[in-house]
């Protein structure tokens, strides 16, 4: 790799590299950044964690120019930094690998690797480049393989592959055990070792503590848009991380009317839904979810806890009926509720109006005509029931606000009783008064008998809710205790 | 079969393909970075008249290259409104072949009166490679062609290295998969957008030019005759490749002066079915589309104007 | 969108585009030394100077815009860029020709109606190839129907040189279609027939179609946001594409049948001067609503109409008009761009054909990305 100029060829390990101080952003009404630093040095691998929501990739974003702070400085060897784009960071050395590849499918490997560049194309020297590099750093690539055949692990040292050819120094990698195997995360780690031992700086968000604590020199702790935790890796725990991340002190959970959650509300039917052994893939079939095994009773809700990419987002799909197993049964109810959490994309239609958008529920199987009268009755009362405050009876879904549409999809989705329903981060993005509205929907419907789960990526609306709490972790679900440590732990264990 | 009737039809396959490979080639760059230009018959039509109007005071060769400016004109305005304004391509694309049809026939009638007599124009003979011109059969198709038929020729060459052998190309090749990435590494694909839809607006003014100098000779109403619409089916007949255009061209050539040959040959079979044969090929050509064959990802798809 | 929206904006958008099109149509004569005044007075002598011009002169040349129009503008909504409607309409008004060639003349009206039913069928099936190639092999629909366009014309001409030759064998075009087997007129003592009212009831009709049932809901869904209707509303999206492409190709098809029963009587290779290009202009000045597609379809007859008078009066070249019209798409294309800019409050893009991104509520801004 290439040092950053000044360092004459040597590097002090432990020398500062990257320096972000006092960093703050603000999306609209949301601030995602408040005050966050980080300390990177040189020979360092440095892990960044946090909960979904900390700004941990809002943080790295900034360092690797695809965004720029409101305030806050950073340093490079302590010369100032101040990307405005990808290019420039990458000119400053710095590489980042995103959780999204940002690769062109229908080429080979060597041709992405040799995007961006000028003149002439060689692509056996790009080739013999790739070789020689995955060669040293130990990243097996075929320089003439198609991306698109290429796993999601191989895509992956394919994008660290673009970085080292740019002669990164520091290389921030985003979650990039989501999608790796066991073995590969090893792999992966190993090699953000040895690139550090070599002189460079590996930043890594990442979520599994046990992984962190095994490879990490320092870590960072972000909650909340700031820096809570700064400290040696062995001058911490497990424990004392999670609490770190999840707050400082683990909280009661009361719901609405300030009392302790009991757990299971014991009603001894059959269950609603039921999975026996289901075994579930993602879009580009990989599998992610591993012979699950639950029930979901009537008039119970049932928190879904997990991290980002553990496979809930496929058992959410097979218990809403929108995915089929590729092993394995689901016995589902005939009607079933489901709020997905892009509702722009996958529950309503932005440019058609508030009575087509409730029209919407059932129209696959509907024939004849449309009672549009029938359904103008049912969503003015729907509307007043759930307090979804619109302009004027016509208004389009893209004029309402984002608290009052999801309102709505609620409302709509449990307008014909359905016996089950399913909700994905029905808060996210939501006001406090929205999300209350949405959380007495919810229990109001568990009250009313329908088999209800819910799944946020915000551990204490899950907490705050269920009666019943299952994690998923690294594709398989286990039952635990409504006990926040208990499923904090749980989550972050692969 | 005796060689002339033989060399006959190669030579009007290949004066057929000539119009038909040089916009098909301006097409294909277009395409590959994204952008399906409908208007390409627009720029054809105003090429043809470009040619005849400059062809007196420049002499035939410069004309051609009016020719091609006026494709680019008109293609300016497609790029402004499809992709500076980011509207639907198709439609723009409708309205610049419409626009370029109508001004194409007012114009002609204002410059040259309402007699519609013939106007002509001077023609590019055919420039003959000494020795290769003498080939049995191939010697005079391929190597007694006016000028337009050899910049086509190796215009093919060129694109191919220029989309293959240069970090432009791969650029280009790049935005018309997946632009977001060509931003990630760098590039920008909007600019590259603009560049090639000119590019392929100046290919069809070519075209058009060489409709008129080295084929027709005179300017009538509507003469591009849905070439514009023909080139497409060659870009994608060709796999959005240049030496496929080549072969597809070739192919769409050989049809049109099969008709001659039939007359020659005394068939009855109809000459419209060799007109057709070849989109029916380019239907199940797409229809077998495999991973390295298939159109360029983001073809003819409207980036977030947020992005 | 609100009620009234639904009614003002379509006669604004037509009013603006009428007004658009007269003020660069004088621009263009004034550059090109032609009298203005001379050439408007004519374009109104041949579009709208009595009601005898208007039937014989705009509403006639209304009634294939307004078909194929129709058959542009249901694809769209469906989310379908159906370039094919020249090609469909050839090919019905060649099958409506075959059947009207083909029944005895005895027949009468019922021959008409077979001769339609013929054209509507052929239309259809036409329009399924590149429906079955787009959802089972992922054909781009732009591209195949192009091509189809050009195939149908081949065909035609094969015919009209062929099987469907007149008897002399002098020229290529079909037998004159029997008196009792044409199209009745609308209007005595001029050239309009039943053809326009067919058009303007059907345009009723798939208004109601696309608005009362939950055939139609499903095609406008399924244009609008293909993932929500499956997802949400369990809309078998393929059905409702193939079904929407081959009702677009259908009505097509009923122009040409219409146009060959009623105008032409006879079948020949350029019977369509365009009208399944110009179609998508009048789609999208109706901004792709059925009942604004008839007031469409008239303002682009009516330069038609105009057009001709023009060249003929005023010595004004025809293809002006194609000019006028060509900047009033631009325009309006144009137009809302600046709408989407100036306010993005409100829905303006209700109509606008498909191909734009579908929306994403964790992806696009101002939501903030993952942290």
């Amino acid at each position: 790799m290439v040092l950053p100029p000044g360092t004459n060829g040597t590097v002090t390990s432990g020398a500062p590299r990257l320096a972000l101080h006092a960093i703050s952003r603000r999306y609209g009404g949301l601030q995602a950044l408040d005050g966050a630093s980080l300390n990177a040095a040189a020979g360092e691998v440095h892990a960044l964690v946090g909960e979904n929501g900390a700004g941990k990739t809002t943080l790295m974003k900034i360092a690797f120019g695809l965004e720029t702070p409101d305030s806050g400085t950073m340093t490079l060897d302590g010369a100032p930094l101040a990307p405005r784009s990808p290019r420039d960071a990458m000119r400053a050395g710095i590489g980042m690998v995103q959780q999204h590849f940002a690769l062109v499918d229908a080429m080979t490997v060597a041709e992405n690797v040799a995007l961006g560049g000028t003149g002439t194309l060689d692509l056996h020297a790009t080739a013999t480049l790739i070789t020689r590099i995955s060669a040293d750093a130990g990243l097996p690539l075929d320089p003439h393989a198609r991306v698109g055949t290429l796993p999601l692990s191989a895509q992956q040292r394919l994008e660290i592959v673009k970085a080292l050819a740019r002669n990164t120094h520091t290389l921030i990698l985003d979650e990039p055990t989501a999608v790796l195997s066991p073995d590969e995360s090893r792999d992966l780690l190993t090699w953000a070792r040895r690139f550090a031992d070599d002189g460079g700086t590996v930043i890594l968000i990442a979520h599994k503590l046990r992984e962190i604590l095994s490879i990490a020199d320092r870590i960072t702790v972000l909650r909340r848009g700031r820096t809570i935790l700064e400290t040696r890796a062995d001058a911490t725990t497990e424990t004392a991380l999670a609490h770190a991340m999840l707050g400082l002190t683990p909280l009661a959970v009361r719901d609405k009317d300030g009392r302790r959650h009991t757990s299971i509300a014991l009603r001894p039917t059959n269950p609603i839904i039921t999975l026996r052994g289901v075994t579930a893939t993602d879009e580009n079939g990989a599998e992610r979810l591993r012979d699950a095994t639950l029930g979901v009773h009537a008039g119970e809700i049932l928190g879904i806890a997990a991290i980002e990419g553990a496979g809930q987002r496929e058992l959410l799909r097979v218990m809403a009926g929108r995915l089929t197993p590729l092993r394995g049964t689901a016995t589902l109810p005939a009607s079933i509720g489901w709020v997905p959490e892009d509702r722009h994309r996958d529950a309503v239609v932005l440019d058609a109006t508030l009575l087509e958008n409730l029209a919407l529920r059932g129209a696959g199987s509907r024939k004849g005509l449309v009672a549009w009268n029938t359904l103008r009755g049912q969503a003015a009362a729907m509307m007043r029931e759930r307090d979804v405050r619109a302009p004027e009876p016509n208004t389009t879904m893209r004029q309402l606000s984002g608290g009052n549409q999801q309102k709505f999809v609620i409302g709509r989705e449990l307008a014909d009783d359905p016996r089950a329903l399913v909700v994905e981060n029905p808060t996210r993005g939501l006001d406090i008064r929205a999300t209350t509205s949405v959380h007495d929907a919810l229990r109001a419907a568990r009250d009313a008998g329908t088999a209800v789960v819910v799944y946020s990526s915000d551990l204490d609306e899950v907490l705050a809710l269920a009666d019943r709490i299952i994690v998923v972790a690294g594709g398989r679900t286990y039952d635990v205790p409504n006990d926040r440590d208990l499923v904090g732990r749980a989550m972050l264990d692969a | 079969m005796t060689a002339a009737p033989l060399a006959d039809f190669l030579d009007a396959s290949i004066r057929s393909a000539t119009p038909l490979l040089i916009a098909a080639l301006g097409e294909t760059i277009a395409e590959r970075s994204g952008v399906i230009n409908v208007g390409l018959e627009g720029a054809i039509i105003v090429g043809c008249l470009a040619g005849l109007a400059t062809a007196s005071t420049l002499g035939p060769a410069p004309a051609l290259l009016a020719a091609a400016a006026a494709g680019v004109a008109i293609t300016a305005v497609f790029a402004l409104v499809a992709i500076g304004l980011v509207a639907d391509q198709i439609i723009t694309g409708t309205a610049i072949t419409m626009l370029g049809l109508g001004i194409t026939s007012t114009l002609y009638r204002v410059i040259y009166g309402d007699s519609g007599a013939a106007l002509s124009a001077p023609t590019l003979g055919p420039i003959g490679i000494p020795l290769l011109k003498d080939l049995p059969i191939l010697g005079r198709p391929l190597f007694q062609q006016p000028l337009p038929t050899y910049v086509a020729f190796l215009l093919v060459p060129t694109v191919w290295w220029w989309l293959y052998r240069t970090h432009a190309g791969l650029a280009l090749r790049a935005t018309g998969e997946n632009p977001a990435a060509a931003r990630a590494a760098g590039a920008r694909p909007r600019r590259i957008q603009l560049w090639a839809t000119l590019f392929g607006g100046a290919c069809g003014g070519l075209a058009g030019g060489t409709l008129v100098l080295a084929q027709v000779g005179t300017f009538a109403e509507g003469m591009s005759a849905g070439r514009g619409f023909i080139a497409i089916a060659i870009v994608a007949l060709g796999r959005w490749h240049p030496v496929g255009a080549l072969m597809a061209a070739l192919l769409f050539g050989m049809a049109s002066a099969l008709q001659f040959l039939g007359q020659a040959l005394g068939l009855t079979i109809p000459y419209q079915i060799f007109l057709a044969i070849p989109y029916v090929l380019t239907l199940t050509a797409l229809g077998i589309a495999s991973g390295r064959y298939r159109a360029p990802a983001a073809l003819g798809v409207r980036p977030n104007v947020a992005a | 969108m609100t009620r009234t929206h639904a009614v003002t904006r379509p006669l604004l958008d037509l009013l603006l585009a009428g007004v658009l099109a007269v003020a660069v149509l004088s621009a263009l004569l004034a550059i090109s030394g032609y009298s203005v005044r001379d050439a408007l007075s004519a374009l109104w002598q041949g579009a709208f100077s009595s009601w005898s011009v208007i039937a014989s002169g705009t509403l006639l040349r209304a009634t294939p815009l307004l078909f194929t129009g129709l058959a542009v503008a249901v694809a769209f909504r469906a989310g379908i860029l159906n370039i094919g409607a020249e090609g469909q309409l050839l090919l019905g008004a060649t099958a409506a020709t075959a059947m009207a060639i083909a029944v005895p003349a005895s027949f009468g009206l019922i021959g008409t109606m077979l001769a339609l039913c013929a054209g509507l069928i052929a239309g259809g099936a036409w329009a399924f190839v590149p429906a079955l190639l787009k959802v089972r092999f992922g054909v781009l629909e732009v591209i195949s129907t192009i091509m189809l366009n050009v195939v149908a014309l081949n065909v035609t001409g094969l015919l009209v040189r062929g099987p469907l030759q007149e008897p002399t064998r002098t020229f290529p075009q079909s037998p004159l279609i029997e008196q009792a087997l044409r199209l009745p007129r609308l209007m005595t003592g001029t050239r309009l027939h039943i053809g326009f009212a067919l058009a303007v009831l059907l345009a009723i009709g798939m208004a109601w179609f696309l608005h009362a049932t939950a055939s139609g809901f499903r095609l406008r869904m399924t244009g609008a946001n293909s993932r929500a209707a499956s997802s949400a509303g369990g809309v078998d999206v393929t059905r409702v594409t193939v079904l929407a492409f081959v009702l677009s190709g259908a009505l097509a098809g009923l122009g040409g049948a219409v146009e060959v029963t009623g105008v032409t009587y006879a079948l020949y290779e350029n019977l369509s001067p365009g009208y399944g290009f110009t179609a998508i202009a009048v789609a999208l000045l109706a901004r792709l609503n059925p009942i604004a597609a008839v007031g469409s379809a008239i303002v682009f007859g009516a330069l038609e109409a105009g057009a001709s008078a023009m060249q003929r009066e005023a010595h004004v070249p025809a293809g002006m008009v194609g000019v006028v019209e060509a900047c009033v798409i631009l325009m309006l294309l144009a137009s809302e761009w600046v709408g989407e800019r100036l306010a993005s409050t409100t829905s303006w893009n209700r109509g606008a054909p498909p191909r734009t991104p579908e929306p994403s509520s964790v992806s696009a801004a101002p939501t903030p990305p993952s942290p």
